[in-house]
C-alpha cells in the first residue's frame, strides 16, 4: 500500500498521538490512564506510521528497536523497586517526594510513576514487537 | 523477606540483562547459572518453608487483603524446586540441541520470561495477579514454539494462542463473577468468606468458569486439543521445557482453588473432576497407542498421565491429594527426560518417525539405559519414583472407595507400558531400516550432551528409592492443602 493521503496523515497523527500518550501516562495515578494506555497510544503512532509507509521498511529503519524499549522499559521497572529495597521496606512500597514549584504549585514524583514510566516503554516496544512480527514472512 | 520475591524478580533482572547485551555467547553462561542459582533459592525457599510452615509478603507495603501477597506453603516450594531442576537442565540441553537458526540469546530471554510466568503463578496468593502470570506464561511460551518460524511451527503456535487465550477469558470471566460476589480476590480472604458463608453454593457460577479455564491450562479431557496440536512442532528443547512446565501450571491451579476455597459443594465438584481424570487418562492413552511419532505419542501421553493427577484431587483425602503431589512431581521429572531422549535419537538419526529409526540399542547403549528409566517411571515399575507415585494414588482410591477409577488408573498403566514399549521396541531394539536415515553424520554424543538426562534420571531414581522422604514432604503438603487455617492465618493476619 503506498498513499500519499495517509502518509501525510499520519506524519501529523503521529505528534498528536505521541502528545495524548504522555498526557495519559502523566494523570494516570489518580484518574483514568496510565503507562499501558499511554504506551498502546505511543505505540500506535509508529504502527500507524509503519502502515502508511511499509512495515518492513520502518522495521530497516528502526533496526532492533522494540527490544530496545522493553529493555529500556524493564530497566526503569526494575530502577523503581531499588528505593524500597535501599529504604528497608517491603519489596514495591510506594515512596513519594515533592518537588515545590513556582506560583505555590508543586510537583509529587514517586516510584509508582517511574513504573508507570517503565511500562510506558515496555508497552511501546511490545506493540511494536507483535506488529513487526505479524508482518514478517514465515520461513520454509 | 523480600526474598520471597526473587523467584519472580530473578528472572527479570536476568530477562533486562539479555535484553542489553545481546551477545549468544554471553548467553550460553546466563541460561545455565541463572536457573542453577534460581534452583538454589527454590530449595532455600523450601528450607524456610519446613521452618516457619507457610511463608507470605504483602506487596508493597499494603496489607492483605487489599494488596497483592506473594505467599509460598509447601506445595508451591516443592513445584518451585522440581521446575527449577527442570529449568536447570533445558538449559543445559538448549546449548547443545537447539536448532542452529534459533538463536541462544533470543530463547533465553523467553525462556526466562516462561520462568518469570510460571513462578509467579506458583508464589502468588492473588486470582487476578494469577491471571497475569497466565498471560505472562502464555505469552512466552507462544514465542518460543514459533522461534523457528517454519510454517508448520507458526501453524501449531496459533492454535495453542487462540485455544489458551479462550482459556485466560474463561479464566478473566470467572475473576470478574467471583470479585463481584465476594468484593475480593485475595485467595486466602476468599477462603475465610467462603468457608463460613452458607451462600457459598452461589459460586458454582464462578466455580465452573475457573473449571473451563485451569481445564484448558491443564489439558483435561474435553479440552486438550491444543496441546496435540502445537506440542510436536517447536525445537525439541523448547517441547520438553513446556512438556515439564505448562500443563503442571494448570494443575497446581486447579489444586490451589479446589482445596482452598472452592470447597462448598464437595459431591458434585468430586464426582465432576473424578469422571474428567478417567476420561483424560483413557483419551490420552488410547491416542498416545494410535501414533507413531515420538513427540506426537509422547505429547498424547502428557494427557493420559494428567488424569492421575485430577483424580487424586476428586479423591480428596489427604493420603489421595499427597500421592497427586508426588506424581506431579515425579511426572515432571520424568516426562521432560522422555521428550530430551527423543531429541537425542532425532539428533542421531534425523527424524522422530519410528518406522525409520531402529537399532539404537547397540549403537548407544548408554542412550538406551537413559530412555527406560524415565520410561519405566511413568509406566510404574519399582524401584523408579512413578511406581510409589501410583501406589499411593491407588491405595489412596481403593481406602476411599472409588474403585472405578482405580480399575481405570491401574488401566491406564498397561496403556502407558504399551506406548512405552512401542518407543523401545520400534527404536531401540528393532534393526535400523535401509533408508537416508541410516548413515548419520554424528557418530557419538559427548557427555555434556548426555548430562540433562543423566541429572534427570538420577533425580527420577533417587525420588524412587528415597520415596519415603519425599512422601513426607507432600504428605505435609497435602496436610497444609486440606487444612487452610494456617495459610489464612499467615496471609490475613487476623483481618476479618
Amino acid at each position: 500500500m503506498n498513499s500519499i493521503i495517509l502518509q501525510i496523515a499520519a506524519r501529523y497523527l503521529k505528534w498528536i498521538l505521541i502528545v495524548f500518550a504522555v498526557l495519559a501516562l502523566l494523570r494516570g495515578h489518580n484518574h483514568p490512564g496510565g503507562g499501558f494506555i499511554g504506551g498502546l497510544m505511543a505505540g500506535l503512532a509508529i504502527v500507524y506510521r509503519s502502515f502508511a509507509y511499509n512495515a518492513f521498511q520502518i522495521k530497516e529503519e528502526l533496526k532492533d528497536r522494540p527490544e530496545r524499549y522493553i529493555a529500556l522499559g524493564l530497566s526503569v521497572i526494575l530502577l523503581s523497586f531499588v528505593p524500597s529495597l535501599i529504604k528497608n521496606a517491603t519489596l514495591m512500597t510506594g515512596l513519594w517526594f515533592t518537588i515545590p514549584l513556582p506560583f505555590n504549585e508543586e510537583l509529587k514524583l514517586g516510584t509508582p510513576f517511574l513504573f508507570d514510566i517503565g511500562v510506558f516503554f515496555t508497552v511501546i516496544g511490545v506493540t511494536l514487537m507483535f506488529v513487526f512480527s505479524l508482518t514478517q514472512k514465515s520461513q520454509p | 523477606m523480600s526474598l520471597i520475591a526473587f523467584p519472580i524478580l530473578f528472572p527479570f533482572i536476568l530477562i533486562i540483562i539479555l535484553l542489553i547485551f545481546r551477545s549468544d555467547r554471553l548467553s550460553r553462561w546466563f541460561g545455565p547459572i541463572g536457573t542453577g542459582l534460581l534452583a538454589m533459592l527454590s530449595v532455600y525457599l523450601l528450607v524456610l518453608v519446613r521452618e516457619h510452615g507457610v511463608i507470605a509478603l504483602q506487596m508493597g507495603g499494603w496489607e492483605a487483603p487489599f494488596g497483592i501477597t506473594l505467599v509460598i506453603d509447601y506445595f508451591s516450594a516443592l513445584m518451585l524446586v522440581v521446575s527449577s531442576i527442570i529449568t536447570f537442565v533445558v538449559a543445559i540441553y538448549a546449548l547443545y540441541f537447539l536448532t542452529a537458526r534459533i538463536r541462544l540469546n533470543r530463547f533465553f530471554i523467553f525462556f526466562f520470561g516462561l520462568i518469570m510466568g510460571m513462578n509467579g503463578s506458583f508464589i502468588t496468593g492473588d486470582v487476578f495477579n494469577l491471571f497475569v502470570w497466565f498471560e505472562v506464561m502464555l505469552m512466552s511460551s507462544f514465542v518460543l514454539i514459533t522461534l523457528g518460524r517454519t510454517k508448520d511451527q507458526l501453524e501449531g503456535g496459533i492454535k495453542y494462542l487462540a485455544l489458551n487465550l479462550i482459556g485466560s477469558l474463561f479464566l478473566l470471566a470467572g475473576v470478574g463473577l467471583l470479585y463481584g460476589k465476594t468484593g475480593t480476590l485475595n485467595m486466602a480472604h476468599l477462603a475465610q468468606i467462603l468457608t463460613t458463608d452458607d451462600q457459598a453454593i452461589l459460586m458454582n457460577t464462578s466455580a465452573v468458569l475457573f473449571f473451563v479455564a485451569f481445564g484448558i491450562k491443564a489439558a483435561v479431557f474435553p479440552l486438550y486439543f491444543w496441546l496435540p496440536a502445537s506440542y510436536h512442532t517447536p525445537d525439541v528443547t523448547i517441547t520438553s521445557l513446556f512438556a515439564g512446565l505448562l500443563t503442571k501450571v494448570g494443575v497446581y491451579t486447579f489444586f490451589r482453588f479446589f482445596t482452598l476455597f472452592f470447597v462448598h459443594d464437595p459431591q458434585f465438584w468430586h464426582q465432576l473432576i473424578l469422571v474428567i481424570a478417567g476420561f483424560t487418562m483413557v483419551a490420552g492413552g488410547m491416542a498416545a497407542a494410535a501414533h507413531y511419532e515420538t513427540r506426537r505419542i509422547l505429547s498424547y501421553h502428557i494427557i493420559s498421565q494428567i488424569g492421575y493427577m485430577i483424580m487424586g484431587l476428586g479423591i480428596f483425602t489427604p493420603l489421595a491429594v499427597a500421592g497427586a503431589i508426588f506424581f506431579t512431581l515425579h511426572n515432571m521429572l520424568a516426562k521432560t527426560n522422555t521428550f530430551l531422549v527423543s531429541g537425542m535419537i532425532n539428533k542421531v538419526r534425523g527424524t522422530y518417525l519410528l518406522k525409520n529409526i531402529g537399532g539404537l540399542y547397540k549403537e548407544y547403549p548408554l542412550m538406551a539405559i537413559l530412555f527406560i528409566i524415565p520410561a519405566f517411571a511413568l509406566a510404574g515399575v519399582p524401584p523408579v519414583s512413578g511406581f510409589f507415585a501410583k501406589f499411593i494414588l491407588i491405595k489412596a482410591g481403593i481406602e476411599n472407595g472409588n474403585y472405578g477409577i482405580t480399575a481405570v488408573a491401574v488401566l491406564t498403566g498397561l496403556l502407558t507400558l504399551y506406548s512405552m514399549l512401542k518407543i523401545w521396541n520400534e527404536a531401540f531394539l528393532k534393526v535400523q531400516p535401509h533408508n537416508e536415515f541410516e548413515k548419520n553424520t554424528i557418530q557419538k554424543l559427548s557427555f555434556m550432551e548426555y548430562l540433562p538426562s543423566v541429572i534427570l534420571g538420577a533425580a527420577s531414581i533417587l525420588m524412587g528409592v528415597f520415596a519415603y522422604y519425599v512422601f513426607d514432604f507432600t504428605m505435609e503438603a497435602a496436610n497444609q492443602l486440606l487444612d487452610t487455617e494456617l495459610y489464612i492465618k499467615t496471609v490475613l493476619k487476623g483481618y476479618q
